[in-house]
């Protein structure tokens, strides 16, 4: 179906390829996940399908790429349309038309179809993906998981063989998520598509995988088994991690598959009793660093919180969770200043944050937004340290968050990682009593997830308030010692973390789903208890 | 009924009243005009938000003409309202002057002109929110389809840049710099600018790849002649309009030529629609209502230009003195056959029951 003979490539400004003598065919039929660190070359791999590179990107082209025959050297990605479909990374800013039926038929106008092939097309790819109540919608009012299925609805109509999506959940709650993976396995099971995605979720997506190609930072790309792939990777989803620690074979990938090889582990850890807490500062706060008392935020008419009671003391991490449009993003808002209560009480330390000048406002809170590159401003990693006077603090945080950061690059050209370490350097040189973090997680993959909790976890012992807002169930469960869950603007659940995401099964971690109704949550501490139990 | 109206049909009844409002300062028909495409606007209830910016808009040139009237222009003669401290100019500048006497007049001479733009701006606005520019471009015969897209593009890009200015005002307050002054201006417009050049790519590269801009096969001589025929039409209709609103040009240059460049242009245009590959979805059909539309707004610039001839005079109120507009009959007939589109179109299709279903079944995954 898709064949790649001895590809290499290499973008026009770099020293270096990104793809190396890739060699390898897949078949008919398969669902294909793509994994590997952050900028290791996942998205040129798969524009490389559908002839984005080289025909739009640039740069240099060897070997040969064909999909159903067809090579993109002599195919540009609109001779393709038809053979393949590709959604890219963030689905709103690819959308050409208005509504969702209009922006459905968009490719097949583009490719001519006759006027009731297309109306036919439009209503059977409305009830395969859900979305036929949707059909007048403006797209921009949809919710992410609905416009990431829109995304894939509108290179569906064309009828292509094969479907290619990059990072197609990593910006969703868990359940518009599931929502996505369930309209994909559906293609995959009921049409026999290929399907293949980059992912960096791969808690989500390993266990509907068949087989997964590993891309390396040398450009290489190495293609196996599911089971295979995860056996040799260093950094694995906690299902994984569990199975290697307690030595299942096979390696379960899914939850349900490590549940049914869990009942020895489950008795050993019941006599065990309370889990241990390893790194996790439960307990030990001090003063209250930020409150709310029936806080009321609103944009125009939307009431987006309403009432929310909210106190954060110093060394607590509280994990913000909830639907998107919960009100996650405005608490944070709130709290950094800018926006105003409509009504009821917020302090920060004291103070009223809307009222503060910004150059007191840093001092208080910290903020590294949702896209860490808005908070950038310089032409190179040095300046933008150096921009707020206190840049030899930031470059020494910097030294120890991102080691190997060439500190005269550009900040837009750095990977997902590096720039949210960069952003953390920023924001943390101010020493901040309140630092916030909204969906850090987002575009990471696992060593630098694990490096974020590291630094997270020291902050918070030093005494640090830190409130973040996530979708990611394990990430909360690493390091949050309490978790709210806000739904329509208002709290929903407010307790220590093991209470409030075992209560409820969209917020559980995996460890907790396998060992339910145990209350143990990572595998950090099932392998401190199981230490301390065998000694 | 589920369909609705032609956009075309829309923008062609927006912009006779506009045109309407071109022949008149007279407040009253102004007021009228204004009034009616209001009413259409708010008994769609299509998009409101895009007629609420337009009328903002007009209120502020209102506002813009009166201040700029009262601080820089030599008054009319009349009622003194109020003296501002003057500036003294030198005399190479006489004509100008900064301040002094403001004159009831020359004030409400300038209302009727500043009333007059802002009728025409707002009108403007009642296009863009009963028909949406985008859904316009749809209609585009095809080969003029690229044009069309490109058009498409510029415009999402300002929203983006508005959207991408204001995460960047943001992010300047987290890092504790000021967000105002000409520094912060200048230094947040370069991140935004990148913004939206990078998500005009994303856009260009997911359009790409869904087929945009595939072509049947074309020799190239035959191209290369249609875009001559079309740029040689499109200067004849410019030099004919010329020819038809400069007085004292030959009239030769008049009618025949306007008639032979679009006659060229058209055959241009659909020359090159047989190289298009594109189809349309759902296109909208034109039909008796359509006319309809436009025939009532044609009856509001045809009812203004009667009033010229019928009373010469009424169209446009004296301000030096100071009298009553008057109300001529035929304008204020025709401007009020312009609201039969409020009556007779279609209202579009309940939206809110759909919409609370939909999200109803989301929640109960």
């Amino acid at each position: 179906m898709i064949r790649f003979e001895h590809v290499c490539f290499r973008y026009a400004e770099a020293e270096t390829a990104t793809l190396r003598d890739v060699d390898l065919d897949i078949p008919d039929g398969e669902l294909v996940l793509v994994i590997g660190r952050t900028g290791a070359g996942k998205s040129t791999f798969l524009r490389a399908i559908n002839g984005l590179v080289p025909h739009f990107t640039g740069g240099t082209l060897t070997g040969r790429v064909s999909v159903e025959g067809r090579d993109t050297r002599h195919n540009p990605p609109r001779e393709l349309a038809d053979v393949v479909g590709y959604v890219g990374q963030d689905p709103l800013s690819g959308f050409v038309t208005d509504t969702v039926e209009e922006e459905l038929a968009y490719a097949m106008e583009s490719l001519g179809f006759e006027a009731a092939v297309m109306r036919r097309r439009v209503e059977e790819t409305l009830d395969l993906l859900g979305l036929s109540l949707l059909r007048d919608r403006p797209l921009v009012e949809l919710s992410s998981g609905q416009q990431q299925r829109v995304a894939i609805g509108s290179v569906l109509t064309a009828g292509p063989r094969v479907l290619v999506l990059d990072e197609p959940t990593s910006a969703l709650d868990p359940p518009a998520a599931e929502e996505v993976l369930a309209a994909l396995t559906r293609l995959v099971h009921d049409l026999g598509m290929t399907v293949v995605m980059a992912e960096h979720r791969l808690e989500r997506v390993v266990q509907y995988a068949d087989r997964v190609l590993q891309v390396s930072t040398e450009g290489a790309v190495v293609d196996g088994s599911p089971v295979a792939a995860m056996t040799r990777a260093q950094v694995a989803p906690p299902v994984v991690e569990l199975g290697r620690l307690a030595g299942w074979q096979p390696l379960p990938l899914s939850v349900r598959d490590a549940r049914r090889a869990a009942a020895p582990l489950k008795e050993r850890l019941a006599r065990l009793g309370k889990p241990p807490q390893p790194g996790r500062n439960v307990g030990n706060v001090g003063n209250v660093v930020a409150r709310a008392r029936d806080l009321v935020v609103r944009y125009d008419d939307v009431v987006a919180l309403a009432g929310v009671d909210l106190d954060v003391a110093a060394g607590e991490v509280v994990a913000l969770m909830g639907r998107n449009g919960a009100g996650k993003s405005t608490l944070l808002a709130s709290l950094v200043g800018l926006l105003s209560p409509a009504r009821g009480e917020l302090a920060v330390d004291g103070k009223q944050p809307h009222r503060l000048a910004s150059s007191e406002i840093v001092r208080l809170v910290g903020l590294v937004p949702q896209e860490p590159a808005d908070l950038f401003c310089a032409e190179s990693v040095l300046d933008e340290l150096n921009a707020d006077g206190h840049g030899a603090r930031a470059q020494r945080l910097l030294a120890r968050l991102s080691p190997d950061l060439d500190l005269a690059s550009h900040p837009r050209d750095l990977s997902e990682g590096q720039r949210l370490a960069v952003a953390l350097a920023l924001v943390l040189a101010a020493a901040p009593p309140l630092l916030l973090l909204d969906e850090p997680t987002r575009g990471l993959d696992y060593p630098a997830k694990a490096l974020l909790v590291n630094v997270l976890r020291e902050y918070a012992d030093g005494g640090t308030a830190i409130v973040i807002a996530t979708h990611d169930v394990e990430l909360a469960a690493d390091v949050a010692t309490r978790t709210v869950v806000l739904a329509d603007g208002e709290i929903v659940a407010d307790g220590p973390t093991d209470e409030v995401v075992t209560a409820s099964p969209a917020f559980a971690p995996q460890v907790a789903k396998i060992l339910h109704p145990l209350p143990w949550l990572t595998v950090a501490q099932v392998r401190a208890g199981l230490e301390t139990g065998a000694l | 009924m589920t369909k609705s109206l032609h956009p075309g049909a829309w923008w062609a009844w927006a912009l006779l009243l506009a045109t309407a409002a071109t022949r008149t300062t007279n407040p009253l028909l102004l007021g009228l005009l204004l009034g009616v495409a209001a009413f259409v606007v708010a008994g769609r209830r299509t998009q409101g938000r895009a007629f609420g910016f337009f009328l903002r808009l007009g209120l502020l040139v209102l506002a813009m003409r009166l201040l700029f009237e009262a601080l820089f222009s030599s008054p009319l003669p009349g009622h003194v309202l109020v003296r501002l401290p003057s500036v003294p100019l030198p005399s190479a500048l006489a004509g100008l002057r900064i301040g002094g006497a403001v004159t009831a007049e020359s004030l409400v001479s300038a209302s009727y002109g500043g009333l007059q733009l802002a009728t025409l701006l707002i009108c403007l606005g009642a296009a863009n929110s009963l028909a949406s520019p985008r859904r316009l471009l749809r209609s585009l015969p095809g080969a003029l389809y690229e044009l069309g897209v490109a058009v498409t593009v510029a415009m999402s890009f300002a929203p983006q840049l508005v959207l991408a200015g204001s995460r960047v005002r943001r992010a300047r307050r987290l890092r504790g710099k000021s967000t105002s002054g000409l520094r912060g201006w200048v230094a947040s417009a370069l991140p935004v600018l990148q913004d939206g050049l990078e998500s005009s790519i994303e856009l260009a590269a997911a359009m790409d790849s869904r087929g945009f801009g595939r072509r049947g096969v074309v020799s190239a001589a035959r191209r290369r002649a249609t875009s001559s025929a079309l740029l040689i039409g499109l200067l004849a209709v410019a030099a004919a309009m010329y020819g038809l609103l400069a007085t004292g040009s030959p009239a030769v240059i008049g009618l025949p030529l306007l008639l032979g460049g679009s006659g060229i242009a058209v055959a241009a245009v659909l020359l090159g629609g047989h190289g298009v590959v594109r189809t349309k979805y759902r296109p909208d059909s034109w039909g008796a209502a359509e006319w309809l539309v436009i025939a009532s707004g044609l009856a509001a610039t045809l009812g203004v230009v009667g009033a010229g001839r019928v009373a010469p005079g009424s169209l446009h109120t004296s301000a030096y003195p100071i009298v009553a507009p008057a109300l001529p009959w035929p304008a204020v007939a025709g401007i009020a056959l312009a609201l039969v589109p409020a009556l007779l179109s279609t209202k579009p299709r309940p939206q809110a029951r759909q919409v609370e279903t939909g999200e109803l079944i989301g929640a109960a995954r």
